[in-house]
């Protein structure tokens, strides 16, 4: 009894001991869990999905004709689906695990190993941040199919996804986002994955659109959008999830997330009216289209500048993306003759692209940017063309693979006849409308 | 019996209509149709891809009447459909041999 009585006593000392010396221990390594950025993010990851389901699956929809339309709806939730399996298969670790090279992540978290709920990342439980993440991957895949719909067999999608996940998505949002990453120790401004989500999925649009070959018919066909209204109505929810995307990507509940909200407002505003402007100048009515299409091209260039511009550098980048994704999908893409059907490149590729190069400008606290009072834009400006010329060839070689292989495994391309008669019902027995 | 036949624009449905039931017509079909005629198209534009649709958006209307009857029901028409542009549209009139009203049975003109 004594024994044992001073056994606890001595067990107690040591405790205790050990607790003395823990507070200088505890305020390091375990951050606490600020409920407000938990609630916050967690609003945003479901905002994000509903960028995709049902915002661009409407988005897209809407543009294609009324033969194709489940089809190009359930191309985007299928591969929305499979990336959020992959991700917490094997994506998660290649883009955040700990350890890794410049180029991808450890495989310590392979299928979330040792993430439990107490697990914390920032501010933040991390599944809550691996769910955000996974948005992500989710909708940026699903962008890319922008160039290949109304011609790619659904089998093929799957199987481009899979492989294009892994050998393009994942490495590059750790370069990027991931301490360690190439372009985030090269210090490239990317707030919310203009290089990452949208440079990516635009090229990677591109490329296998040109490989893929153009729609039967393609351009002496006319091929008007079926549903104006339903693109409308996607590029509302578009605009609306984008909050969870753009200010979610302060990864908390901050003055950094309102900046980038604000921003998310009006650069989009900008964009949206300045495209209807270009067609009037160009001697053309203004329209719906040109308004959506506008929107959307602002989103896309302020989504790299969300939390790395003041507002009027937003407004500025969005009007100016929004011209210039005009001229590329109204002249350049005629001219060259390529079949990007949804302009998934002349929007999302080439508004990423001023927007990432946009954000070393607008970044300048002379022009209303949070950039330090010693901010140097030349230099700053070469670490942004170097992270998109970076991200362009690695998603290149990355989609010519995954295309490839997807075209051995499945065929690629439907059939003629099914072409003709429309992929909802050669593809999926069903019709969209009855 | 004939059958007349009207294409007309669209807006002037409810004239044509109204019209025609002043004059103690009792049914009438009507289909949304597209044509074209000397009336020209419209140029649609998407992102840049320009279309021009030759095929126009009408409305054809088909009325049968006793023998009598039909060429005030032309003549009414004529009046109601006209805006005075082009594209006002057709009327053709055209014999019919038969009429059987399914419910009854009856034929001929008892069957309109």
């Amino acid at each position: 009894m004594t024994f044992a009585r001073k056994l606890t006593g001595a067990a107690m000392a040591m405790g205790l001991s050990l607790f003395a010396a823990l507070p200088a221990w505890a305020q390091e390594e375990a951050p606490k869990i600020d409920p407000g950025d938990t609630a916050w993010m967690m609003t945003s990851t479901v905002l994000v999905l509903a960028m995709i389901l049902p915002g661009l699956a409407l988005f897209y929809g809407g543009l294609v004709r009324g033969k194709n339309m489940l089809s190009t709806m359930t191309q985007i939730g299928a591969v929305a689906a499979l990336a959020m399996l992959v991700w917490v298969m094997w994506g998660y670790t290649m883009a955040f695990g700990e350890g890794g090279n410049a180029f991808v992540g450890g495989f310590g978290k392979l299928f979330m190993a040792g993430v439990t709920p107490d697990s914390v990342s920032g501010t933040i439980p991390e599944y809550v941040f691996a769910s955000f993440q996974m948005t992500f991957a989710a909708i940026t895949v699903a962008l890319v199919l922008g160039g290949t719909v109304e011609r790619i067999k659904f089998s093929a999608v799957m199987v481009f996804a899979l492989v294009w996940l892994t050998l393009v998505y994942f490495p590059i949002a750790h370069m990027v986002w991931s301490s360690g990453g190439l372009f985030f120790e090269m210090g490239a401004l990317d707030f919310a994955g203009g290089t990452v989500v949208h440079i990516n999925a635009g090229v990677s649009a591109l490329v296998a659109a040109l490989i893929l070959g153009k729609r039967k018919g393609y351009p002496a066909e006319p091929m008007p959008p079926h549903s104006l209204t339903l693109t409308m109505v996607g590029t509302g929810l578009l605009w609306v999830g984008w909050f969870g995307f753009n200010a979610g990507s302060a990864l908390a509940a901050n003055g950094t997330a309102s900046l980038a909200m604000i921003n998310t407002f009006v650069a989009t505003a900008s964009a949206g009216l300045f495209w209807m402007i270009t067609e009037r100048v160009m001697g053309h009515k203004g329209s719906a289209l040109g308004f959506c299409s506008g929107i959307i091209a602002g989103l896309v260039a302020v989504t790299p500048a969300a939390g790395n511009s003041g507002p009027f550098g937003a407004i500025v980048l969005g009007g100016v993306a929004s011209v210039v994704c005009f001229f590329f999908v109204s002249k350049v893409k005629p001219a060259l003759g390529y079949d990007d059907s949804l302009d998934a490149f002349g929007i999302h590729g080439v508004g990423g692209i001023i927007g990432a190069i946009g954000t070393g400008i607008v970044y300048a606290p002379s022009l209303g940017g949070p950039g330090a009072t010693d901010y140097a834009m030349g230099g700053q400006l070469v670490t942004q063309v170097s992270a998109v010329l970076a991200t362009i060839v690695m998603s290149t070689i990355g989609t010519a693979i995954a295309i490839y292989i997807a075209k051995a495994v499945t065929g690629l391309r439907v059939d003629k006849e099914v072409e003709q008669e429309g992929l909802d019902l050669g593809e999926h027995g069903e019709r969209a409308y009855n | 019996m004939k059958l007349i036949m009207a294409i007309i624009k669209p807006f002037k449905l409810d004239e044509v209509r109204e019209a025609l039931s002043s004059l103690g017509i009792a049914g009438m079909t009507v289909s949304e149709v597209k044509g074209f005629g000397r009336q020209k198209g419209q140029t649609e534009i998407y992102r840049g891809a320009e279309y021009t649709t030759n095929m126009v958006p009408k409305i054809k209307v088909e009325v049968v009447c006793d023998d009598a009857l039909a060429p005030r029901v032309v003549e009414s028409i004529q009046q109601a459909a006209n805006s005075g542009a082009i594209g006002d549209g057709k009327i053709f009139v055209l014999d019919v041999g038969q009429a059987v009203r399914i419910r009854t049975g009856e034929t001929g003109e008892t069957a309109l």
